[in-house]
């Protein structure tokens, strides 16, 4: 099935968790944050939350920035 | 001399001088920086991370066990998306602090100090010890004190601009209007600057660009932190009072006759 990460188009397995997704990816899990659908999924519930066909997936990491 | 220390969010830091992580010429060169600078609090943005997961990471170059970070939502046009990131922020772990930005507009990244206002009542009712940029406008930052920010953070001048203190009498009628601290956040170009803004009675400067932009963002860093320091000191020991004529030093009785 198809779903968006980060704004990119991915064909990921069906009913790949959240958990298994990070993985794939390779995404380390300290201090990252991931929305589901505008949705902020929390840390405990990644192997818990199926992705569905179309889910808009945000992961999010502190990066340089400030003034 | 001894000094109080600045309490956010109920936690006491000694360092005035809050730092940030952008523009840096590399990594290493701003852990460097941050070392120098003597800061305990350093500010980070929250952004997408690049897929797969590779490459060295910002978190490499700070010690969180030192230093305290503190998530901004840079970049974010309205309440719901500054919201919104505060708490994707606190779910990454980066805890309760937030520099709350609202932009209004992106030529000037002025503050929007309506979606400001909601997002810190929010944000406070919420948890977060919310730290808003906002105008160096002290009705505004009144309205944010009382709105539950846990400080005022009025430009000194456009972000990145390296203006220096534009409106200072402003300033000095925030730190007369509202009782929690008062940052200056944004517009500060070099040393002087940073102790104007202390010398004037703030309780701290955030600032980034003026220290990673410069040729040599270490030396920088550790002007900064001087100058933060002499201000706060001077602004403690009180400064003499402006006059236009000159006021003689030494005494005017006991001088030679020297008339022929």
């Amino acid at each position: 099935m198809k779903i968006m990460v980060n704004g990119q188009e991915m064909e990921i397995a069906d009913g790949l968790s959240v958990d298994g997704l990070l993985t794939h990816l390779a995404v380390k899990r300290e201090y990252t944050a991931v929305a589901v659908n505008r949705e902020i999924t929390p840390k405990g519930s990644y192997a818990a939350v199926a992705l569905r066909e179309g889910d808009r997936v945000e992961i999010v990491r502190p990066m340089g920035g400030g003034r | 001399m001894y000094d109080t220390n600045l309490v956010l969010g109920g936690k006491d830091f000694t360092s005035r001088l809050i730092v940030g992580t952008g523009k840096y010429a590399t990594h290493e060169i701003m852990r460097q920086a941050h070392e120098e600078s003597g800061a305990e609090i350093i500010t980070v943005a929250v952004r997408r991370v690049s897929l797969p997961g590779k490459g060295e990471s910002l978190l490499d170059f700070i010690d969180t066990k030192r230093f305290t970070l503190l998530p901004n939502t840079a970049g974010c046009y309205t309440a719901d998306e500054a919201i919104r990131t505060a708490y994707l922020a606190r779910e990454a772990g980066l805890g309760e602090m937030v520099k709350l930005e609202v932009i209004g507009d992106a030529r000037t990244l002025f503050p929007d100090v309506q979606g400001l206002l909601e997002a810190t009542k929010t944000l406070a009712r919420e948890g977060f010890v919310v730290m808003p940029y906002t105008n160096d406008d002290p009705i505004i930052a009144k309205r944010l004190e009382d709105a539950g920010a846990a400080c005022v953070m009025p430009l000194g001048a456009p972000i990145g601009s390296g203006l220096g203190i534009r409106n200072p009498y402003n300033i000095k009628i925030i730190l007369e209007t509202v009782s929690v601290p008062v940052i200056v956040d944004a517009g500060v170009g070099t040393a002087s600057d940073a102790a104007i803004a202390m010398e004037l009675g703030c309780d701290g400067v955030l600032m980034n660009t003026a220290i990673a932009g410069a040729q040599d963002s270490v030396a920088m860093a550790r002007a900064m932190r001087l100058a933060v320091e002499a201000g706060r000191l001077a602004y403690r020991a009180g400064r003499i009072g402006k006059k236009l004529y000159a006021t003689a030093s030494s005494p005017i009785e006991g001088l030679p006759d020297w008339t022929s």
